[in-house]
C-alpha cells in the first residue's frame, strides 16, 4: 500500500513534466495544426542555455528566468526564421521542417556542449518529505509546473494578449480583421512554448541528468499526454500529462518493470488513436446544426 | 470637402483570376455608399480589396492616405471595420470574448466598458448571451455580433457585405433601423454591399451597380433607384 501511494504521488510528479510538455505541443498545434517534434529538443537545449549561466556563477533563480526568456527568444526566431516561410507547405514538408530541426538542434547541443552526461542543479532541499513519500524536488518541481500552468491558463483566458492568440488560432481571417497582427501572435506561441519547455527541461535535468537526448523519451510521453487528453484542448493535455506519469509509474512499478517504461507510451498512443481519437477532452465544438 | 475613401482604378484577383477590371468609387464622410450587383459580380472581392484581404493593383486612398497594398490589420488599425460575408464570427469564444475582440486595438479599457452597455442598449439581445458560446447564436444574432463587434473598433468606415443575408424580413428591418440610427447618432460613414437592391437604395446616398468586375451606372441612390430601365436590367424589380 505505502508503496503504490509512494508510486502515484512520484508519478505525479513526472507527470507535471509530460504535463507543461503536452501543453506546449498542444500549443503549437492550435496554432498551426503541427506537431512540433523538436519541442522536446528546443526545452533540452534551454536546459543547457540555464546550466551555463549557472556555471558562470549566477544564482539559481537568475539563471531559470534568463534561461527563459532567452528561450523565448529563440522560439520567436525559430518561427519568424524557420516556419514563417513555409507558409502553407503541404504537411509531409512541414514533418519534414519538424524533424530536421530536432536533428539540428540535437546535434547543436552535443556541438556547443558536447555529449558528456551532466548534472543539472536543483534549487530544492534534498530531503524526503510528506513522511517520506516525496522529495523535497519532486515537491519543489510539482508546485514550479503547477504556477507555470496556472500562469498560463490566466494569461489566455484573462488577458488581451491571450485572447487575441486564441482568436487568431481559431479564426485568423476574422482575427486580422480586429486588428490582431497574426503572424506575431504565432511567433509568440512559438516563444511561450519554448519558455515552457525551458522550465520543464530544468525541472527534469535534476533527475534524470543533461545529455543532448534528455528530452526524447519525455516528448514521447508528453505527446501520449497530449493525445489522450485530447490534441486541441490544453487543459486535457495537463490532465493527460499527469495521467501518463502516474499510469508510467504504476505501469513501471507492477506491470512491465522500469525497462520497458517507454512502451507504455507506445500502448496509450495506439489505444487512443484507434479508440477514441480525439481524447477525452477534444473539442466538441457546440454550434448550431 | 474631399470623399473619405477613394479607389481609382482599383483591380483585384485571386492568384490568376481575375475579379475586378479597373474600377473607380469614393465613399463620403458620413454617408452611406450602396454596392450593387448581381451574384459573383465582385462586391465581396471589393470590400476585401479595400482591407487588404486579397491582391489589389491601382489606388485606394482613405481620409487623405494611401492604403494600397497596405497589410488587413493596419487597414484596421486606420478605422476601416469589416463585417464580413459570412459574418466571420469567432464560433468557439463567448459573445463577451467576440466583443473584447472587436475592441482589441483599443486602449481606452474604460471607455470600451461603456461601449459594450451602448451597443447593448441597439442589441439587448447580446447582453441576454453575454456568456454565451458564439456559434450557439441563431443567424440574426451573429449578425449583431458582428456589426457589434466592427462598430467596437468605433470605425470611421463600416464595410458592410450584405448583413441581410439569410435573415427573416422582421430581423432585416430591424438590423437596418439600427444601422440607420447608428449612422444618424455616430456619424459612421458606410459603404454597403446588397442583393437587397430596393432596401440598399432606400438606405444610401450614393450607389454604384457593379457587374462581372466594372461599374456600369453611378449616382444619387435616390435617382438610381427611380430609373425604370436600370431597375429592369440590372436590379430586377
Ligand atoms: N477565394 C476566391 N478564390 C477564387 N475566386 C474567387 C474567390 N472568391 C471569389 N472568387 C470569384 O470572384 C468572383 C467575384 O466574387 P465575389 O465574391 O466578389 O462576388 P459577389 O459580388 O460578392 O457575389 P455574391 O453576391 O454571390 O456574394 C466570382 O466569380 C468568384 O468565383
Ligand atoms: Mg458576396
Amino acid at each position: 500500500m505505502e508503496g503504490l501511494i509512494h508510486q502515484i504521488i512520484s508519478g505525479i510528479a513526472t507527470g507535471g513534466i509530460y504535463a507543461s510538455v503536452s501543453l506546449a505541443l498542444v500549443m503549437i498545434y492550435q496554432a498551426t495544426h503541427h506537431i512540433n517534434f523538436a519541442q522536446g529538443e528546443m526545452a533540452t537545449f534551454s536546459t543547457y542555455i540555464t546550466l551555463t549561466f549557472i556555471n558562470m556563477g549566477m544564482p539559481y533563480w537568475a539563471a531559470f528566468f534568463l534561461g527563459v526568456a532567452v528561450s523565448f527568444g529563440i522560439g520567436v526566431a525559430i518561427e519568424r526564421i524557420l516556419i514563417r516561410p513555409m507558409g502553407n507547405a503541404p504537411i509531409l514538408s512541414a514533418v519534414g521542417v519538424f524533424v530536421g530541426l530536432l536533428l539540428v538542434i540535437n546535434s547543436l547541443s552535443g556541438w556547443f556542449f558536447d555529449y558528456t552526461i551532466k548534472q543539472f542543479p536543483s534549487p530544492f532541499p534534498d530531503q524526503a518529505l510528506l513522511g517520506g513519500y516525496i522529495s523535497g524536488h519532486q515537491l519543489g518541481s510539482t508546485g514550479v509546473t503547477l504556477g507555470v500552468l496556472v500562469a498560463v491558463y490566466l494569461f489566455f483566458r484573462h488577458t488581451s494578449l491571450g485572447l487575441a492568440m486564441r482568436a487568431a488560432a481559431l479564426n485568423p481571417v476574422s482575427a486580422r480583421l480586429v486588428g490582431v497582427r497574426v503572424g506575431w501572435m504565432l511567433a509568440l506561441g512559438w516563444g511561450l512554448a519554448a519558455a515552457i519547455g525551458s522550465v520543464a527541461g530544468c525541472m527534469v535535468a535534476p533527475v534524470v541528468f543533461l545529455d543532448p537526448n534528455m528530452m526524447a523519451g519525455i516528448l514521447l510521453y508528453a505527446f501520449a499526454g497530449a493525445l489522450l487528453g485530447g490534441i486541441d484542448s490544453p487543459l486535457g493535455a495537463v490532465l493527460g500529462g499527469f495521467a501518463v506519469g502516474v499510469i508510467e509509474n504504476l505501469g513501471g512499478a507492477y506491470l512491465v518493470g522500469t525497462e520497458l517504461k517507454l512502451t507504455m507510451a507506445l500502448v496509450i498512443i495506439v489505444s487512443v488513436l484507434t479508440v477514441r481519437p480525439s481524447g477525452l477532452l477534444g473539442r466538441t465544438v457546440q454550434s448550431r446544426v | 470637402m474631399p470623399a473619405l475613401l477613394e479607389a481609382k482604378g482599383l483591380h483585384a484577383a485571386y492568384g490568376e483570376t481575375k475579379v475586378l477590371h479597373g474600377i473607380d468609387f469614393s465613399v463620403e464622410e458620413g454617408g452611406v455608399t450602396a454596392l450593387l450587383g448581381a451574384n459573383g459580380a465582385g462586391k465581396t472581392t471589393t470590400l476585401r480589396a479595400i482591407c487588404g484581404m486579397v491582391r489589389t493593383q491601382g489606388e485606394l486612398i482613405l481620409g487623405g492616405e494611401s492604403i494600397s497594398g497596405m497589410a488587413t490589420e493596419d487597414v484596421v488599425r486606420r478605422g476601416v471595420a469589416h463585417v464580413p460575408d459570412g459574418r466571420g464570427t469567432f464560433m468557439e469564444l463567448t459573445v463577451e470574448e467576440n466583443m473584447r475582440l472587436g475592441a482589441y486595438i483599443r486602449r481606452d479599457r474604460g471607455a470600451v466598458d461603456k461601449d459594450f452597455d451602448w451597443l447593448f442598449g441597439y442589441f439587448p439581445r447580446l447582453k441576454e448571451r453575454f456568456r454565451q458560446q458564439a456559434g450557439t447564436l441563431s443567424g440574426g444574432e451573429q449578425q449583431m455580433l458582428a456589426i457589434t463587434r466592427a462598430l467596437l473598433l468605433r470605425p470611421r468606415l463600416l464595410l458592410l457585405d450584405e448583413p441581410s443575408f439569410g435573415l427573416a424580413p422582421l430581423i432585416v428591418k430591424e438590423i437596418f433601423n439600427i444601422l440607420r440610427r447608428i449612422r444618424d447618432e455616430e456619424k459612421v460613414s458606410m459603404l454597403l454591399v446588397e442583393q437587397n437592391a430596393s432596401l440598399a437604395l432606400a438606405f444610401a446616398e450614393d450607389a454604384y451597380l457593379l457587374e462581372t468586375g466594372r461599374i456600369v451606372v453611378s449616382g444619387k441612390a435616390a435617382d438610381i433607384g427611380k430609373d425604370e430601365s436600370i431597375r429592369r436590367s440590372y436590379l430586377g424589380y
